[in-house]
């Protein structure tokens, strides 16, 4: 089976380089510099470059407080990623709003953004976020590269 | 003699007999309640002109949602010259609240004004730039105001913004305003 083997190995390469492209919004950012600082040193999992380019990164790390403000400016830059990206909501405030049930703050980023992989957390401690990583490394593993041409993910969110 | 607080706010009433309606004192800190929210420009003006209370400290609105006036403009000011703080205090009429703007006294009346217009939506007469700083431009409501729900309304917006009211609007992890005493106030649950 030359296909499978050849998607496995690609899957490989890319679930060891997934580059993060931090989108830091409040508190959890703090836990995400020190997921990528030398005690939790998420290089360990291959993903220590941070990019701030939205063009080259593969991963979109939503961590902190979505305001409806902010929301625009999430989904502009998660629109100039390029394929394959995979976007994790790190904390309660990305997931669901949290404790923030209020007129300006989004409720779930995945009301905007298709959503890979939700953290738990007030905020997300930086083991969780490795963890995270390593449930979305298992993901990339899954992904049907060679058999699908386009890949659509299922997203019923609103258009912003 | 070093000028102390009082001094100043019986000074502000010397001068403005007829608009001082009240001075009240708290843990030796003075406020002038000043009772023609028109004239607040004159008093700002005699109190950093004439005083010398060179710094608006900070600058904030009220809403008492039963009370009368409704709206209350808090003004914080402070000397460097004396080393005394005190505060002014006007009502706001509350159909249509306006006010002067100090900005042309004080430059740090700036943002605060334009806070309070977007949270409360006091207008400010000669406010070089009014607009609001942390909402977006269109956004319909004042969202500080007592009679807006904290988990908002559906709104949309030119600039592509779609608000929605929270989940979980009107309880059961929520406070009553004005509500005297913590365990009406804030209920564990209003289901039980």
């Amino acid at each position: 089976m030359v296909v499978t083997t050849l998607e496995a190995a690609i899957n490989w390469f890319r679930k060891y380089s997934i580059w993060p492209m931090p989108m830091g919004l409040a508190c959890c950012a703090i836990e995400l510099m020190g997921a990528g600082a030398s005690r939790y040193d998420i290089s360990r999992f291959g993903s220590e470059v941070m990019r701030f380019s939205p063009r080259q990164a593969d991963c979109m790390i939503v961590a902190g407080t979505i305001t409806y403000k902010q929301a625009r400016i999430v989904k502009r830059i998660y629109d100039q990623m390029p394929e394959p990206k995979w976007v994790i909501a790190m904390g309660s405030c990305a997931c669901t709003g949290g404790m923030f049930r209020s007129y300006s703050v989004l409720q779930g980023l995945d009301k905007i953004v298709p959503v890979d992989l939700y953290l738990a957390g007030c905020p997300t401690r930086p083991e969780a976020l490795l963890d995270g990583l390593i449930q979305l490394q298992k993901d990339v593993m899954q992904e049907p590269v060679l058999r699908r041409q386009f890949q659509h993910k299922h997203f019923q969110g609103r258009e912003m | 003699m070093k000028m102390t607080a009082e001094d100043f706010v019986q000074k502000i009433k010397t001068a403005f007999p007829d608009i001082v309606e009240d001075i009240s004192e708290f843990r030796g800190e003075f406020s002038c309640l000043i009772s023609d929210a028109m004239r607040i420009h004159d008093v700002a003006q005699y109190v950093c002109n004439d005083l010398g209370f060179d710094l608006l400290k900070d600058m904030t609105s009220v809403d008492e949602t039963e009370a009368q006036g409704r709206y209350y403009v808090v003004y914080e000011l402070f000397s460097f010259t004396h080393r005394v703080q005190i505060r002014l205090k006007t009502y706001v009429p509350k159909d249509a609240p306006k006010l002067d703007s100090v900005t042309d006294l004080w430059n740090s009346a700036n943002w605060q004004e334009r806070e309070i217009f977007d949270m409360m939506g006091i207008q400010f007469r000669n406010h070089p730039n009014l607009q609001r700083i942390l909402m977006w431009n269109d956004f319909p409501y004042h969202p500080l105001r007592k009679d807006f729900p904290v988990a908002g309304k559906e709104t949309d917006s030119e600039l592509g913004i779609h608000t929605e009211a929270a989940p979980w609007e009107g309880g059961p992890f929520v406070t009553k305003p004005g509500v005297l005493g913590t365990n009406e106030r804030e209920p564990r649950s209003k289901e039980n």
